[in-house]
């Protein structure tokens, strides 16, 4: 026994007794250097391509930098921007032969690419509207804001209308009026005549109302109280201001119908879900442009004799019911992805057809969905453009106009980049609010 | 002995087509259906009655007046004396013309976007991404726009190819010239044709045909023998399947005994009927031989071609993303290696996944293609639903058969989409 011990004592002697200090690791497998080596040069196809992307990345930046950095910012017209560019290259501040942006046409034409013939005193109108619409919607887009601000999103877009468009103020108060009609009979009307007649009467008293009731009033009222500012046609309306009020009314209008058409299509009742399908497929499989143009040439065939009206509104009829087909598709793929379980759990608890579809299923169905009702905003978004055809001045039609103007004859670049880097940010900005919903509302364990 | 008698069927009351939820079904579609026809009632209607304020009836007779107007891209014979119903077969034709092209190329583009999005290179992924968020969030009429003003506005004009020391060269061996007048390339001629080409020299002179009548006779020919071979090549195959599973041993050079009868019967008749390539070439201002393809093609077809293959590679990112990592692993577990798994594995999986949504895109791109109108292209809105309405004043009627035509055309696509979704969903209880 006591050889081992010796023997061991004996080995300790070389056992260390503190620890090593740490070494760093080698320079090719740790820091920037592994990263490079892992992400760019990891094998000889994945070299090959990153030299190509960085020649093609090095081709466009050398190629747009000095042309975009460089650019002019004040001049009257590009002929003016040319002479200043050649006064800069012979100053030797630009190199020889040096191409420059002529961004002076965005200073030049801002208001018009912003609010069209919008009048510009009246600029105002509009910004406030912008304002109203973002601060209505906050509550809405984030949870973290005072439920109580749902009654201003309520109150907005009408406040909005009023505001853009301007005129006597009764109009949209007597529209309003309606809604609230329709909500006070379904809150006081169902303890009295039960609860499918008051919801039946809730859909027909206002339309009625509207119908019949609404002119007369706002007369009544315009003749007591003339509250009104100065009005603003719809054909004064143009640049991005266009595409923002028809992209926002078409998105807002089209999300209920677009609920209402699924939950049809989702339907037993026959002749509900064949209409449904009918309506959703003969829209969806004709392009909007198409449609944009029905609206233009044909609407006044389908209107009683001698009616006419806003081509502006025809637009957010059209650009509401194409989006509203392609937003139930999205729903529908929402409502058949929930396990059956919760149709049937729903009906266990003895909920009715409404209450089971507003408390279980459409909260699932559409969270589900909102990455497609988002993509299918974006679409509607983009698609605002297409009203250039049909003769309504959207920033592209601008740019076209712009480019008609002697002054300005001969510039592309500068208007499209601007136009879609606004373009870009909208949506992008869409895009990312959609994805941090879909983060915020994920309640699946991963 | 207790005599049992049924109790009295309670009367039929007439509030129960509310309250009974057997009836109220009943009521509901019954009172949906009457407000449903009488709106439809009322808009025919009312288009009865302003028809006949303008003094309009409602025929299609104009299809078969002449059309008057020239239609500078089209694929079947047609000049101003032709029919509007010629003409809007034209434009039917261009709208599927581009239509195909750019189902292929954003196929292409998308597939290697969507992977090379996945690929561990950084800088190839961040570029990538830059091009489908560019894409996807810019409307497609501004980069069409675009597209035709490159073409338009940064091409040499014809003429900048001519000269001891021109400033401008053709691409590709000289086949290919790019001008701002659209882009030149060659085109095949059959010297011993079946005959057929004498149609175009039959053609008015003025407007010489854009892209040359084609000798039908002879590509469907070429068309045939290139089908048979496929067919037979899919026969090898299944016959080689066969013998591998019988014996356990492929019968050797299958391979190439495939590729030989895809390519062989096909070549022959090139050789027969003489094929030869007809470049383009410079005389006086302008280009001639080969096909001109114009630019508002070719703007159009890049940029449907662009946009939708953001779209498209955004959805097979997502199809082999949907693939759990178990299941590459699982498959090299058994020891299969990485083209197996991508091909046997994987991409069946992703393939049920992928295609649903990508045939939707094959449908956004043909109803985008009547954006055609920004950049003067001929499809079907120009021709049925564009020159022909303003000639004969019969919106109602041509918005009515171009509408027909697109929809048409997505029931066909969505009804294949759905064969297909049948055939390959998971077959469960």
């Amino acid at each position: 026994m006591s050889e081992i011990h010796a023997q061991t004592a004996l080995h300790t002697a070389y056992v260390r007794t503190e620890m090593l200090p740490e070494q760093t690791p080698p320079v090719t497998a740790a820091g920037p250097v592994k990263w490079v080596r892992e992400n760019l040069f990891s094998s000889i196809p994945n070299t090959i391509m990153t030299v190509v992307s960085v020649v093609v990345i090095y081709y466009i930046v050398s190629h747009m930098f000095g042309w975009f950095v460089n650019g002019i910012w004040d001049a009257g017209s590009l002929s003016e921007c040319r002479q200043i560019r050649d006064a800069h290259i012979a100053a030797g501040q630009l190199p020889e032969h040096s191409e420059v942006a002529c961004w002076a046409v965005l200073s030049d034409r801002w208001n018009q690419l912003l609010f069209g013939f919008y009048p510009s005193h009246l600029y105002w109108r509009p910004i406030l509207a912008v304002v109203l619409f973002l601060g209505a919607m906050a509550p809405v887009l984030y949870d973290s804001v005072p439920r109580k601000l749902l009654i201003g999103t309520l109150v907005a877009p009408f406040l909005c209308f009023w505001l853009l468009w301007g005129g006597t103020i009764w109009p949209p108060i007597v529209v309003a009026l309606g809604f609230v009609i329709g909500w006070a009979i379904v809150k006081f009307g169902s303890d009295i005549v039960g609860n499918m007649p008051a919801t039946i009467a809730a859909v027909l008293v206002p339309i009625l109302f509207w119908l019949y009731l609404t002119g007369p009033l706002v007369g009544l009222l315009d003749s007591i109280a003339p509250i009104g500012i100065r009005s603003v046609a719809s054909r004064e309306f143009g640049g991005f201001l266009l595409a923002v009020v028809i992209g926002a009314s078409g998105i807002i209008l089209s999300m209920p119908l677009g609920v209402v058409l699924a939950l049809g299509r989702q339907s037993d009742l026959f002749i509900i879900n064949k209409c449904s399908v009918i309506f959703i497929e003969v829209i969806r499989g004709v392009p909007l442009i198409v449609w944009l143009f029905t609206a233009q040439l044909l609407l006044g065939y389908f209107l009683p004799p001698g009616s006419n009206f806003d081509l502006m509104l025809r637009v957010i009829i059209m650009v509401t019911l194409f989006s509203s087909a392609y937003i139930a598709e999205v729903i529908r793929g929402g409502l058949a992805a929930l396990p059956r379980g919760q149709y049937e759990g729903a009906d266990s608890l003895g909920l009715n057809y409404w209450q089971s579809m507003q408390l279980i299923i459409l909260p699932q169905a559409l969270k589900i969905s909102i990455p497609g009702i988002v993509s299918t905003f974006i679409g509607l978004f983009k698609d605002t453009t297409l009203v250039v055809f049909i003769g309504m001045f959207d920033p592209i039609g601008f740019s076209n106009a712009i480019r008609a103007d002697t002054n300005w004859n001969g510039i592309y670049w500068e208007l499209f980049i601007f136009i879609g880097l606004c373009f870009f940010i909208c949506c992008f900005g869409m895009s990312r609010y959609s994805q941090y919903l879909e983060r915020k509302l994920a309640t699946d364990h991963r | 002995m207790a005599t049992m008698t049924d109790p009295p069927a309670p009367a039929f009351r007439l509030s129960q087509l509310i309250y009974d939820t057997r009836y109220r079904s009943i009521t509901i579609q019954v009172i949906a259906f009457i407000l449903i026809m009488a709106g439809l009632f009322w808009l025919v209607n009312n288009a009865i009655q302003n028809l006949a304020v303008l003094g309009k009836d409602f025929n299609f007779a104009f299809l078969g007046s002449r059309s008057g107007y020239d239609i500078n891209q089209r694929l079947i014979e047609y000049s101003n004396n032709s029919t509007h119903g010629r003409a809007a077969i034209v434009g039917i034709l261009n709208t599927l013309l581009v239509a195909f092209l750019g189902c292929m190329t954003a196929t292409i583009l998308g597939v290697f976007a969507g992977v090379l999005r996945l690929s561990k290179n950084w800088i190839v992924g961040r570029l990538m991404t830059v091009y489908v968020e560019g894409f996807r969030n810019i409307p497609l009429l501004l980069w069409i726009i675009v597209i035709f003003a490159v073409m338009t506005e940064s091409m040499p004009q014809p003429s900048a190819f001519r000269g001891d020391d021109p400033a401008a060269s053709m691409v590709l061996w000289d086949s290919v010239a790019v001008t701002n007048r659209g882009v030149y390339i060659p085109n095949v001629v059959f010297t011993r044709s079946l005959g057929g080409n004498e149609m175009s020299e039959a053609a008015d002179g003025v407007a010489a045909a854009v892209i040359p009548s084609v000798s039908f006779g002879d590509w469907a020919l070429f068309l045939a023998a290139l089908v048979g071979g496929i067919v037979a090549a899919g026969a090898m195959g299944r016959w080689a399947n066969a013998r591998q599973e019988a014996t356990g041993i492929r019968p050797p050079g299958v391979l190439w005994m495939r590729a030989g009868a895809i390519l062989l019967p096909a070549a022959a008749v090139l050789i027969a009927l003489g094929a030869t390539l007809d470049y383009p070439e410079l005389r006086g201002f302008n280009f001639t031989g080969g096909i001109q393809l114009r630019n508002s093609l070719i703007a159009l077809w890049f940029a449907l071609s662009l946009y939708t293959g953001a779209f498209i590679a955004e959805i097979v990112r997502a199809g082999i993303m949907s693939v759990s990592r178990g299941q590459t692993e699982a498959s090299f577990a058994l020891g299969m290696r990485p083209s197996w798994t991508m091909n046997l594995v994987i991409l069946p999986q992703a393939l049920r996944v992928i295609i649903p949504p990508l045939i939707s895109q094959y449908l956004n791109l043909t109803k985008n293609s009547s954006l055609a109108i920004a950049v003067g292209y001929m499809d079907a809105r120009s021709t049925l639903g564009g020159i022909t309405i303003n000639q004969t004043g019969r919106e109602l009627e041509g918005m009515l058969l171009l509408g027909l035509f697109y929809l048409v055309l997505s029931l066909l696509i969505s009804a294949v989409m759905n064969v297909y979704n049948t055939s390959v969903k998971l077959k469960e209880r």
